[in-house]
């Protein structure tokens, strides 16, 4: 079905091409100098698109850690600290996330007396880290608690503090239960990455945008954009699908 | 007594509105070798677990070497140090091996180098009679070798007590006289231990003082032929009675 699917469009939009007077593919043909010019400007949004999701899935990974941890205390104050971040973060769009990180947080750092500015760039990155986060970290707590007790209740008695448990014994054991499902959270994060866009981020969507405006071709720039992140999510799954197999095998391995 | 490695005085344990722990005392002397048996849920694991401080007790004191138990990480860490622990699933960690486990807690949290752990690993995996298995994975190794890797783990920390809570209840029978011959060797090596188990021959080979628990209390404590042969409790009897059945 889905090996199906991707020929089929392909299909269909070639033949729209060629027999319907509302396509106009010309904006986009690369055998065509402008078409190509065009083509190239497009995809010049690329290398913004894969910088913010990767900085932003590096962040969120670090973050995620930091907020499961007292996630997994059996001190109910902390496990609170850990609920807390995880609903509220969870509970806001991203757009309006974006907003009040790129309009309103340089306002909080001027009332406090800092004078840090927020670009687009960083905007972006913070907001799709943050918001990301959320979900990483109850990756990590899952994958954590997926780890027998007994485990860190050894660990302990062969003296261990609590930062030498995790690092040697527990996330040891619990990274091939976080890794799959992380790597996919990056593809949640490429896609969202679009969002950036709007407070003027120079990226795949923007350029897409910017585009439409002087070619007035929306359908075919769009439809060129959803296949701009196709690939990227394909070369990304591709990823998972080998760090699973090399997981699962190195588990069997064992 | 002065010379007490662990005391136990008055100790409470509760697990929410349960009261596992009441008033529990008992005293180890150095170079003592004390069994704790008792029906299931009577308290057994609680009691090591407490000594080593998996459990905090809530009212009581507990003392190591005579210095007192807080909450203070520094009085846990303590501990750490000075009592080893033996569980039944043996948690070896499985993605190290042999070797590994056991050069983990000497060089983290004593500092040893590298070299002197694997020494140290090496002597003691001699000692529980598996020289040869040092690289290979715990889930390469059976049972019975297994819970002796862990009892190796416990030694390279070089503890004055070693607590053991049912080391062979999880082996395959053909496998349980490996594990106990080792606790036996260590017994003689003059080793303070505190063993959870129901191996009564163990207890009659090794124990210096056996203690009969149920519902939280000591029933009853003394040398095992004298538990054996003339137990004062009925409670005490019967249990005896129905494992030394099998
Ligand atoms: N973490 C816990 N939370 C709640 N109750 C617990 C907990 N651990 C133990 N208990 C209860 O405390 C009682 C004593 O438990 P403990 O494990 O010390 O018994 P035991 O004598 O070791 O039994 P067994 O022979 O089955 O191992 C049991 O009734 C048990 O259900
Ligand atoms: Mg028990």
């Amino acid at each position: 079905m889905k090996r199906a699917f991707l020929p089929l469009t392909v299909l269909v939009l070639v033949a729209g091409c060629s027999s319907s007077q509302n396509w106009g593919w010309y904006v986009i043909d690369p055998t065509t100098e402008s078409g190509w010019t065009n083509v190239k400007f497009l995809a010049s949004g690329m290398g913004a698109t894969i910088q913010i999701s990767l900085i932003a899935a590096v962040l969120s990974i670090v973050i995620g850690l930091i907020v499961a941890l007292p996630g997994l205390s059996e001190k109910r104050g902390w496990r609170l600290v850990n609920r807390v971040y995880v609903e509220f973060i969870r509970s806001i769009p991203l757009l309006p996330m974006l907003f009040w990180v790129f309009y309103g947080m340089p306002i909080v750092f001027r009332s406090m007396g800092l004078n840090i500015p927020i670009d687009p760039f960083w905007g972006a990155i913070i907001t799709l880290a943050v918001s990301d986060s959320a979900f990483t970290a109850e990756i990590y707590r899952a994958g954590i608690q997926s780890i027998a007790r007994g485990q860190s209740e050894a660990a302990q008695t062969i003296g261990l503090n609590y930062y030498q448990t995790m690092r040697y014994v527990i996330l040891p054991q619990a990274i091939r239960r976080i890794l799959p499902p992380l790597a996919n959270q990056f593809i949640y994060i490429v896609k969202m990455s679009a969002f950036a866009s709007v407070i003027g981020m120079q990226e795949l969507t923007r350029r897409a945008n910017e585009l439409v405006v002087t070619e007035y071709r929306p359908l075919e720039i769009y439809t060129l954009l959803i296949f701009e992140y196709l690939l990227l999510v394909l070369i990304i799954s591709a990823g998972v699908r080998w760090l699973e197999r090399r997981m699962g095998s190195d588990e069997r391995g064992q | 007594m002065p010379d007490a490695v662990v005391e136990l005085v008055d100790v409470n344990k509760w697990y929410g509105a349960f009261h596992a722990l009441k008033d529990f005392s008992l005293e180890i002397g150095s170079g003592e070798r004390v069994v704790i048996c008792g029906p299931s849920g009577s308290g057994k694991s609680t009691v090591v677990r407490c000594i080593n401080q998996l459990e905090r007790h809530q009212k009581g004191t507990i003392r190591i070497d005579g210095v007192e138990l807080t909450e203070d990480p520094k009085s846990v860490a303590r501990i750490r140090s000075e009592v080893g622990m033996v569980f039944q699933q043996f948690n070896l960690f499985p993605h190290l091996t042999v070797l590994e486990n056991l050069t983990l807690g000497p060089v983290k949290a004593r500092g040893l180098s590298r070299k002197d752990a694997e020494a140290r690993a090496r002597h003691y995996l001699e000692r529980v009679h598996i020289p040869d298995q040092a690289d290979k994975r715990p889930i390469q190794l059976s049972g019975g070798q297994q819970q002796r890797v862990a009892i190796a783990r416990s030694l390279c920390m070089e503890p004055r007590v070693l607590l053991f809570d049912e080391p062979t209840s999880a082996l395959d029978p053909e496998m349980i006289s490996e594990v106990l011959d080792v606790m036996v060797e260590l017994a003689e090596d003059g080793m303070t231990m505190v063993v959870v188990t129901h191996e009564m021959g163990f207890a009659r080979k090794v124990a210096d003082n056996m203690v009969f628990m149920d519902a939280g209390e000591t029933v009853e404590q003394g040398k095992p032929e004298h538990l054996f042969t003339n137990p004062r409790s009925e409670r005490c009897r019967k249990f005896l009675s129905q494992i030394l059945q099998h």
